[in-house]
């Protein structure tokens, strides 16, 4: 039995506005979790009906299961906790079991990790999972590319270069220290630190944060201009949120509208027609649209025609839809709402399908991650302020802040702190 | 003809550097019989390039290299003219090592070493070709048409793949200058179809001493208390000397920059990629503008050389140009060059082609160490010939392959890096490439090591008595600290910086603190003042980062995890389904040997981690 020290959890069920949603937890602590929020721990493998509390108040009235190892799925201890649906409420638990000690948002495919270390998996099971695992991270990396595409890329991109900035200073001091650097880079490295910190804590402190990133899914709509994007927009929407003409080439940004499709949280972007720009402000809200529209969860790719060339190579299971059947052979008429169920369907079903843990387990681990960021670094500060010589010390209080905070400002390696190094000091004496 | 008593098995070493001196003495101390093959035994233990050995990073690796027995640590204490340990000031995790070495001595002592070891015999010749036996090689084959046979053979031969030589505009092919390029050889290895790429390197002139200025420059002297490579020797053997400094000038740079177009590397000559951290002077004032001055130090080459190595100047410029800036730098205005500075281009292979063994995964019996791997330096070279020399003996010999793993050496950080990443510059150690960089101690270097290489029987009786005795106190003198209970109060009354309301700590725990030294403990605790003084700094040294050492303790568990998961050579990423075809083609060309391995590859995810290993079990279960 492999003897893993931190419990990890998950919310384990797919994501919808009915039913309800599982949140499992597998490790030593399992039990202590139970124990904290839910008063105790069932009787072994039975359904118990539980109030949840976070010590202030009640969370959601839940069903508790209890499976102490090694007859569980995954050999550890496991709990189990069936919640009613609400986002509002699931946040709430993964944000209470996040900030028990020793517990922490599983990574994709760590509960099957565990079960196979355990022999708790058959190999058919196996195999099953691990298309399960790779829509996961899928969701997760597309996640972390929107992150960092929005309003939080930029701060997280600042930190990012501020950290490799503050972390190469102190390795040239310590790999260059024959060398013609710095003698003393401690001031600049200090404030660099404080100016992260403080971000991060301004970042973490309100609900900033959980505004910012966009919870639920991306539906991208595309295609050539004037094919009916903006009137298919405002036809799920069911207001004009997007200036809809006859003039091709209307829309030049990225348009958003936030709806609810078959229970499901959905952001609707309506992108500008995907053709080669007459003018340069069209031709950068076209990229713009191109690199949003990659990016979102799925892509409704409309085209003039059945024979037409889609204006973007679908990805996965992306929707291939020729409009305005009232005026056409299509699919449907946003004009006339002809086939617009059918649409509807056809998107909500394919996003019920995804794995569709990713939005709220990536905002817990955006979450964790600056908490866990601040620390390291007020450890860093304080290792500057007292004034030591153990530059290597703080390098690594560093260190640790950058692993701390690599979902948000991307994973840092010693090249990119050397590459900083060779751009701005002259080494080889 | 030359004959080899076939008792037991045996080890060819194939170039006697840096990389093939440890590579033959690790071989034989591990109890193969070793052939040193060499152009000429002159060429034992030449250091081409600066007189000097260590450093940060480096001076990790010489006390590793001498953890396990190595020769490269005590050659250079015998043949250190100053010693300096750098980073002095900073904590013991950072602090490296360095000397100034006399050419003439190194080599001497190195020769010593290598020909005085009863394993190892030398023999002068030029290795033209393996002996094959089907794809693998089982010996080499010298130009005189004589045969030596070997289970395993170590190349170490440099910059010789395709070495070529610029001075200015003017090219010519060899390895390091004197030495011929070996044709033939790099033939054979082309037959092996290895990725290649290829990197170039410079030096600087060489300087006469008497020609230099010396009264006007500031020097910088050895340390009054030298700290030295090997953990045996007690005191500097040879005189020590102190190194001059000097900058350039705006001059300098003046006829650098006007010199430009006639730069083998800005002419256009070069294609090579050259190290970031060893830039030309060429380089240095086209980079560096702003600059209005470089430092350059002028290093002696021995106690009764009269040249001098004036380390910062490495150059590609015509020897006119050479001359011209050399003499408008302060201190070498009438310095005479004794050989031009020149840079030097050559082919290496990708090390991704490298077991972690050093083997060439695909081709048996061949192993490779040192620049030809694609690193630079002599300690990068020598640890690998360690690391290569003690598993081709393990090959020859059936005996279990030595792995160095990055928790518990630079030698495991180096060979992970190599054959994991690969190399786009020449490889040199740094600390931080090290992420237990305060576990991986040049202090701790024996206590990480020596045990393992006693398991491997690599380390000679001398060592082990030693490492024995030195254990000894130290458990014991640990446990005297532990026991030590020192009050909250006690302690700030020694004015050390506690609240005096806090717990009673250990004698350790209060060692913690960065600014107590085993001194202000002794004021408190007089008793212990009967710890020998080195004993005394290792327990501070040890105590210093405990914290982060603990805190650190799940990563290295995690990684050892992931490491004791074996997948094997013949493994099939083709059969894994959702696998990405990038990180597919990746996983193939490195074929990582551990799990802890494959979640190295750039690109890898946590999901197919989990396939991977659960690909694993199934054939773990098929075959059980």
């Amino acid at each position: 039995m492999v003897n893993h020290s931190h419990t990890i959890f998950a919310l384990s069920s797919a994501r919808g506005k009915s039913g309800v949603a599982v949140v499992r937890l597998s490790g030593p602590g399992a039990g202590t979790a139970l124990d904290r929020l839910a008063g105790g721990r069932p009787q072994p493998r039975h359904a118990s009906l539980r109030a949840l509390s976070d010590g202030d108040g009640m969370l959601d009235e839940a069903l508790v299961l209890w499976f102490p190892k090694p007859r569980s799925l995954t050999g550890e201890d496991v709990a189990e906790l069936h919640l009613h649906g609400s986002l509002a409420t699931v946040d709430a638990v993964l944000r209470t079991l996040g900030n028990l000690s020793g517990h922490r948002l599983a990574e994709p495919g760590e509960f099957t990790r565990r079960a196979l270390e355990n022999e708790r998996l058959d190999l058919a099971q196996v195999e099953g999972l691990s298309d399960l695992i790779e829509a996961e991270t899928e969701a997760q990396r597309r996640q972390a590319l929107r992150v960092l595409s929005g309003a939080l890329g930029a701060r997280a991109a600042s930190w990012r270069s501020r950290l490799v900035r503050a972390a190469a200073l102190l390795e040239a001091t310590i790999d260059f220290a024959d060398e013609d650097v710095p003698a003393d880079v401690r001031p600049e490295v200090a404030e660099l630190v404080a100016a992260v910190i403080s971000d991060l804590r301004k970042e973490s402190a309100g609900t900033g944060i959980a505004e910012r990133i966009r919870d639920g899914f991306e539906v991208a709509i595309v295609g050539p201009p004037n094919v009916g994007k903006s009137t298919l927009l405002n036809a799920l929407a069911g207001r004009d949120a997007a200036i809809t003409s006859d003039i091709a080439g209307t829309t030049r940004d990225v348009i958003e509208v936030r709806m609810n499709l078959r229970g499901l949280p959905v952001t609707v972007l309506d992108t500008a027609g995907l053709r080669d720009g007459r003018d340069e402000i069209e031709m950068l809200g076209v990229a713009k649209a191109r690199v949003r529209a990659e990016q979102a969860d799925l892509r409704v790719i409309l085209t003039e025609c059945r024979a037409a060339a889609p204006t973007m190579e679908p990805q996965g299971d992306d929707i291939l839809a020729v409009p305005k059947s009232d005026i056409c052979e299509g699919d449907f008429s946003a004009k006339t709402g002809t086939g617009l169920d059918w649409l509807v369907d056809e998107i909500g079903t394919r996003l019920e399908s995804r794995a569709s843990t990713a939005g709220l387990a990536i905002r817990e681990r955006h979450r964790t991650a600056m908490k866990r960021g601040i620390e390291s670094l007020d450890r860093a500060a304080a290792q500057l302020e007292a004034g030591t010589e153990l530059a290597e010390i703080a390098a690594e209080e560093i260190r640790s802040a950058i692993r701390a905070l690599d979902s948000l400002a991307g994973r840092v390696d010693v090249e990119h702190i050397l590459d900083d190094i060779f751009a701005n000091f002259c080494i080889g004496k | 003809m030359f004959h080899v008593k076939q008792s037991r098995p045996v080890v060819v070493v194939v170039g006697g550097g840096h990389a093939g001196a440890d590579a033959a003495h690790a071989a034989a101390r591990r109890g193969a019989r070793v052939v040193l093959v060499t152009l000429s035994r002159d060429g034992i233990g030449v250091m081409s390039c600066n007189p000097a050995i260590g450093g940060l990073g480096k001076g990790h690796l010489v006390r590793e290299i001498d953890a396990l027995d190595g020769v490269m640590g005590r050659v250079a204490d015998r043949a250190g003219i100053q010693f300096r340990l750098l980073n002095r000031r900073k904590g013991p995790a950072v602090q490296g090592p360095r000397a100034q070495a006399d050419r003439a001595l190194y080599r001497a002592e190195m020769l010593a070493e290598i020909s005085t070891h009863p394993g190892v015999s030398i023999l002068e010749g030029e290795v033209t070709d393996f002996i094959m036996e089907g794809s693998r090689v089982a010996g080499v084959v010298l130009a005189d048409g004589s045969r030596i046979a070997a289970s395993a053979t170590v190349l170490t031969t440099g910059t010789f793949l395709r070495g070529m030589i610029h001075i200015g505009t003017t090219s010519r092919p060899g390895g390091r200058i004197g030495d011929a390029p070996s044709v033939a050889l790099a033939e054979r290895i082309d037959e092996f179809g290895l990725p290649l790429g290829r990197l170039k390197t410079g030096t600087p002139p060489r300087l006469r001493t008497s020609s230099i200025d010396w009264d006007g420059l500031e020097m910088q002297p050895s340390d009054e208390n030298p700290v030295f490579f090997s953990f045996l020797t007690r005191r500097a053997v040879a005189r020590q000397v102190a190194c001059g400094i000097t900058r350039t000038n705006e001059r300098t740079h003046d006829i650098i920059r006007q010199n430009l177009d006639r730069s083998a590397m800005y002419g256009g000559n070069i294609e090579g990629v050259g190290p970031r951290y060893c830039p030309s002077v060429e380089d240095k004032v086209v980079r560096f503008a702003d600059k209005s001055a470089h430092q350059v130090f002028l290093e002696p080459e021995g106690l009764n050389s009269d040249l001098v190595y004036p380390n910062g100047l490495s150059t590609s410029l015509p020897e006119d140009v050479q001359n011209e800036y050399v003499h408008s730098i302060a201190g070498l205005e009438r310095a005479e060059i004794a050989q031009p500075g020149y840079a030097i281009e050559y082919d290496y292979v990708d090390p991704r082609a490298l077991a972690s063994t050093l083997r060439l995964r695909d081709v048996e019996g061949l192993y490779l160490a040192g620049q030809i791997n694609g690193t630079t330096g002599y300690e990068e070279a020598a640890a690998q010939g360690l690391v290569a020399g003690l598993n081709a003996a393990a090959d020859a010999l059936g005996l279990e392959p030595a792995r160095f793993s990055r928790e518990s050496s630079y030698a495991g950080v180096m060979i992970d890096d190599l054959v994991t990443r690969g190399v786009s510059e020449p490889y040199r150690m740094f600390t931080s490439r090290a992420e237990f960089r305060l576990s991986l101690r040049a202090d701790n270097a024996d206590q990480r090591l020596t045990p393992f290489g006693i398991g491997l029987g690599c380390v000679g009786k001398a060592r082990q008595e030693e490492f024995a005795r030195k254990m000894e106190a130290l458990e014991s003198a640990k446990a005297q600290v532990e026991g030590v209970r020192v009050s909250a109060s006690e302690a700030a009354d020694a004015g050390i910086r506690i609240s005096r309301r806090g717990t009673a700590r250990t004698g350790t725990e209060i060692l913690a603190f960065a600014d107590v030294g085993f001194e202000d403990l002794l004021a408190l605790r007089p008793e212990l003042s009967d710890i020998r003084v080195d004993i005394q700094e290792q327990l501070k040294r040890d105590a210093l980062y405990a914290q982060y050492v603990a805190r650190q303790a799940k990563d290295v568990e995690n990684l050892r995890r992931d490491e004791a998961h074996a997948i094997p050579a013949d493994f099939d990423y083709g059969r894994l389904s959702g696998l990405s075809g990038e990180l597919r083609q990746k996983l193939v060309a490195v074929r990582p040997e551990t799990l802890g391995q494959a979640g190295r590859v750039e690109g890898m995810t946590p999901a197919a981690l989990t396939l991977i290993l659960a690909r694993l079990r199934m054939a773990e279960r098929r075959a059980s």
